[in-house]
C-alpha cells in the first residue's frame, strides 16, 4: 500500500485537496458533454425542422410554467410497444430548438412527443377543462383557468424578445420572422389571416380553443399540435453507428 | 466604517429592489424583488441598531455556533414542509380532485412537485449540509469559523433563495429542468451565496490547528466545490428581460439533456451523497464513541466515488436520442459505482465493531446505522437500474420514485435526524434528549413509512412497465395507458399513507427536539463552547 501513504501531503494541505477533488470530478462531465457539440452524427440531418412560430413560443412557456414535463414525457424509446404506442422513436433534431429540453423522465401521463394531430382541438379544450370527462381513469389536474388567462399585446412582445434570444442562440430567426413576430402570434389563430405557414412551414392556423379571445389555450394547443409533426420520415436514414 | 459601508450597501440593495418590484413585468419577479426588498430591509434596521456600539468581543478559541443552531432549526422546519408537501402531491395523484378547483393557477402537481423536491432537498437537505458542515469543520479542524459573520449571510442568504426558490415555483417562475427549476435571478444568488460557503470552509480548513484534515472534510469540500461546478454549468441562462423572471437556457435538445442529467444525476451523488457521507463520517463514530473503521478503505472509496460519479448521468436517458457511446459510458460507470458506495457503507457499519449492542439501547445509533443501510440498497438498486435492459423496464415509471425515496428518506432523511438528535443537547447546553422513547416512536414510524412507500412503488412501476410493453398473441398492444394509470390506484394510496407516516415521525422529532432545549437540565458549562482537539 504504498501508494496510499503518500495520501498524508493530500490531507496536510486543504488547497492541494481542493485542487486536486475538483480535477478527479471534472473529467467525467469533460468527456462525456464536450465531444456532443462537435460530433457530426450527434443530431441527425433530416428534413423538416424548423423554429417554433411566436404562438407555439407562447405555448411551450406555458408548457414550461405549468411543470408538463413533470408527468409527461417528449423521448420516444425505440422498444416496440412505445412505437405502437407513441409513433416513430424520437430523433435528436427534434428538440433541437428545445431550450431546454423537455423529454421528461417518468410517465405519470403517456408521452407526447407526437401528439400533435392525434386529437382534436375540441379535444384538447374538454381534457384540459376537465379530464376526466374524456378519460374517465385520468389524474390530471384540470387547467381549464386557461380558457380564462387572455393574451395581448405585451404577451406577444414577450415572445418576440424570446425570439430575440433564441436567434442570439443560432436559431435561423430571419429578419423578416422577427419583423413580423407580434402579427403572426395573433394570425395564427386566425383562420383566414395572413397565413404563418408562408414563414413557419406545417404552422397550423386556427381558432384552437374555440373563443373570440387569444388565451393561453388557444398558445397550448397551437403547441400541442405541432409536436412530432415536423420531421419528414420518409427522407430518415437511421445512422447505424450512432 | 465597515458598519457604515454595509448600511450603504443595504440600504442601496433595498432601493434597487423596490424599483425592481414597481417596473416588474410579471408576478414571481415582483415577488422575488420584494423577498429582496425586505431581507435587506430587516438586516439594515438589525445593523443600524447596533451601530457604533462597540463590537462584541470574540474569543477565538471558541466555536462559532450561532448559525449551526439556526441551521439546525431551519433544517427541522423546511424537512416538515417538504415531507407535507410532498404527502400532498402523493394523495394528489391518488385523488385528482386535491388540485383544487379555486386553487389551479398556483398548486396544482406540477407546480407543487417542483416545491416538494426542492424543499427536501435543497431545504431540508442543503441546510444540514451548511449546519453540519460549519459543526464538523469547527470540531476536526480545532479551530473558530474563517471569516466571521460570513457564515450568518451564508445562513440567511441560503434561505432568501430558498424563498425565491418556492414563490417563483407557485408563481410560474421555472426554468424547465428537474431540480435545476429556479431562473435566473435566483440562480445568481445562489452562486453568491455558495461560494461565501466554500470560502468559509476553505478559510477554516487552511486555518486548522490539527495537522490532517479529517475524512469528513474530504466529503464535504468535494461536495461543495462540485456542487458549485454544476450549479454553474447546468444553469448557463440569458434573461429574457432584466426585469422578469423568464430566462432562456444556452443548452438545447440532446447537450441539454445530457448536461441536465450530468447535473441532476450528481445533484444526488455529491449533494446526497458525498456531502451526507461526510456527516455519516463524523456523526457515527461519535455517537458509536469507536474510531473510523478504515482509514484506507475511505481513501480509496472517497477519491474512486467522486470520479465515477461524475459519468453516471446518461444512465438517465437510455434509449433516448441521446448518442449510443454516452449511453454506454454511463451505464459502465453506473455500475462500477456500486463498488465505492458500498465502501462508504462497510466503513459506516463496521464503525460499530465492538459496539453493535448499542443498537439495543440507543435510538439514535439505531437510526444512523438504518440510515447507512437504506444508502447500501439505494447504491445497489441504482447501478442494477442503470443496466439499460433493466432501464428499459423501469425508466419513466414509480420504480425510479421509490428508488429515489428510499435514498431520500432513507439515507438522508435517517442520517440529519441521527445529527440533529445528536446536536441539539450539545448545541443548547443540555444533559440529554428530552425523550428516547419518542425518538423509538419517530425510528418506527419512519422505516415503516419508507417500507410502505418503496414497496408500493416497486410494485406500481414493475407493474406499469409490464403492462406499457405487453402485446397479445396477435401482436397487439394489451393496455390503454388510461388502464395502467387505474391500476395503481391502491398503490398511490399505500405511499401516500407510507408518506404520512414519514411526515408523524418528523413532527415527533420537532416536539421532542423542542422539548430537550426548553424543559431539560442545563448541563454545566464547564466545557461548553471550548475549543477541544479533534477526536
Amino acid at each position: 500500500m504504498g501508494l496510499l501513504d503518500h495520501h498524508g501531503k493530500i490531507e496536510r494541505h486543504a488547497t492541494l485537496l481542493l485542487v486536486l477533488s475538483f480535477l478527479v470530478v471534472s473529467i467525467g462531465g469533460i468527456v462525456q458533454i464536450v465531444p456532443l457539440f462537435y460530433l457530426d452524427n450527434t443530431i441527425e440531418k433530416v428534413e423538416g425542422m424548423r423554429p417554433y412560430s411566436p404562438l407555439e413560443i407562447a405555448g411551450r412557456e406555458i408548457y414550461r410554467r405549468e411543470g408538463c414535463y413533470v408527468c409527461h414525457s417528449q423521448m420516444v424509446r425505440p422498444m416496440r410497444d412505445e412505437v405502437e404506442r407513441y409513433g416513430h422513436y424520437s430523433l435528436a433534431a427534434e428538440s433541437m430548438y428545445d431550450h431546454p429540453f423537455q423529454w421528461g423522465s417518468k410517465r405519470t401521463g403517456p408521452d407526447l412527443a407526437r401528439v400533435g394531430g392525434r386529437y382534436s382541438d375540441d379535444w384538447h379544450v374538454q381534457h384540459m377543462i376537465k379530464p376526466q370527462s374524456v378519460v374517465p381513469e385520468s389524474i390530471m389536474p384540470s387547467y381549464g383557468f386557461m380558457m380564462n388567462r387572455e393574451l395581448d399585446r405585451s404577451d406577444a412582445e414577450k415572445v418576440r424578445d424570446i425570439m430575440g434570444v433564441y436567434r442570439m442562440l443560432g436559431h435561423p430567426y430571419t429578419d423578416e420572422m422577427m419583423d413580423t413576430a407580434v402579427t403572426d402570434f395573433f394570425a395564427q389563430v386566425e383562420p383566414f389571416g395572413d397565413p404563418v405557414a408562408d414563414r413557419y412551414p406545417g404552422a397550423q392556423q386556427r381558432n384552437f380553443d374555440g373563443q373570440d379571445a387569444v388565451t393561453e389555450m388557444d398558445a397550448v394547443i397551437a403547441y400541442l399540435q405541432m409536436l412530432g409533426t415536423l420531421v419528414d420520415f420518409e427522407t430518415f436514414v437511421p445512422d447505424a453507428s450512432r | 466604517m465597515l458598519g457604515y459601508t454595509k448600511l450603504a450597501i443595504l440600504g442601496l440593495a433595498v432601493v434597487v429592489a423596490a424599483v425592481a418590484a414597481g417596473l416588474a413585468r410579471d408576478l414571481s419577479y415582483m415577488i422575488h424583488a420584494l423577498v429582496f426588498m425586505l431581507s435587506a430591509a430587516i438586516a439594515f434596521i438589525w445593523l443600524i441598531r447596533r451601530v457604533g456600539e462597540p463590537a462584541p468581543v470574540v474569543d477565538p478559541n471558541t466555536y462559532m455556533d450561532g448559525p449551526v443552531r439556526y441551521g439546525v432549526i431551519a433544517t427541522a422546519f423546511w424537512g416538515v414542509v417538504g415531507f407535507l408537501v410532498g404527502v400532498v402531491i402523493a394523495f394528489q395523484l391518488a385523488f385528482p380532485y386535491l388540485n383544487f378547483e379555486w386553487a389551479q393557477g398556483f398548486m396544482n402537481f406540477g407546480r407543487l412537485r417542483p416545491l416538494h423536491t426542492s424543499a427536501v432537498i435543497f431545504a431540508f437537505g442543503g441546510n444540514a449540509l451548511i449546519a453540519t458542515a460549519f459543526y464538523v469543520v469547527q470540531r476536526t479542524s480545532a479551530a473558530r469559523l474563517w471569516g466571521g459573520s460570513l457564515a450568518w449571510f451564508v445562513f440567511w442568504g441560503y434561505q432568501v433563495f430558498i424563498l425565491l426558490a418556492a414563490t417563483g415555483y407557485v408563481t410560474g417562475s421555472t426554468q424547465g429542468n428537474e431540480y435545476a427549476e429556479p431562473e435566473w435571478l435566483a440562480d445568481l444568488w445562489l452562486t453568491i451565496v455558495w461560494v461565501a460557503f466554500l470560502a468559509i470552509y476553505m478559510g477554516t480548513l487552511i486555518k486548522r490547528r490539527e495537522p490532517h484534515i479529517y475524512v469528513a472534510n474530504w466529503f464535504y469540500l468535494a461536495f461543495i466545490v462540485t456542487v458549485a461546478m454544476l450549479h454553474i454549468i447546468n444553469n448557463v441562462q440569458i434573461p429574457v428581460s432584466f426585469l422578469g423572471s423568464t430566462s432562456i437556457p444556452v443548452w438545447s435538445g440532446v447537450q441539454s439533456a445530457m448536461i441536465q442529467w450530468w447535473y441532476g444525476h450528481n445533484a444526488v451523488g455529491f449533494f446526497l451523497t458525498a456531502g451526507f457521507l461526510g456527516m455519516m463520517y463524523y456523526f457515527i463514530p461519535k455517537q458509536a464513541e469507536r474510531p473510523v473503521y478504515s482509514y484506507k478503505l475511505s481513501i480509496m472509496h472517497f477519491w474512486a466515488l467522486i470520479f465515477l460519479y461524475i459519468w453516471a448521468g446518461p444512465h438517465h436517458l437510455h434509449y433516448t436520442a441521446l448518442p449510443d457511446w454516452a449511453q454506454t459510458l454511463g451505464m459502465t460507470f453506473s455500475i462500477m459505482l456500486w463498488m465505492p458506495s458500498w465502501g462508504g457503507m462497510i466503513n459506516g457499519l463496521m464503525t460499530l465493531s465492538g459496539a453493535w449492542d448499542k443498537l439495543r439501547t440507543d435510538p439514535i445509533i439505531r437510526m444512523m446505522v438504518v440510515a447507512v443501510g437504506f444508502y447500501g440498497m439505494a447504491t445497489f438498486e441504482g447501478p442494477m437500474m442503470s443496466i439499460k435492459a433493466v432501464n428499459s423496464l423501469s425508466h419513466y415509471t414509480d420504480w425510479t420514485i421509490g428508488h429515489v425515496h428510499s435514498g431520500a428518506l432513507g439515507w438522508n432523511g435517517m442520517i440529519t435526524f441521527g445529527a440533529l438528535y445528536y446536536l441539539v443537547p450539545k448545541l443548547w447546553q443540555r444533559e440529554g434528549l428530552y425523550s428516547l422513547r419518542l425518538v423509538s416512536w419517530h425510528f418506527w414510524l419512519a422505516t415503516i413509512g419508507i417500507v410502505l412507500y418503496a414497496a408500493s412503488m416497486w410494485v406500481t412501476g414493475i407493474m406499469e412497465g409490464l403492462m406499457w410493453r405487453e402485446v397479445d398473441a396477435q401482436g397487439f398492444l394489451v393496455n390503454s395507458f388510461a388502464d395502467t394509470v387505474a391500476a395503481k390506484f391502491p398503490m398511490y394510496v399505500v405511499r401516500g399513507l407510507g408518506g404520512t407516516l414519514f411526515l408523524a415521525g418528523a413532527i415527533i422529532m420537532c416536539y421532542n427536539l423542542w422539548k430537550t432545549v426548553t424543559s431539560t437540565a442545563e448541563r454545566k458549562p464547564a466545557s461548553a463552547g471550548a475549543a477541544v482537539p479533534a477526536e
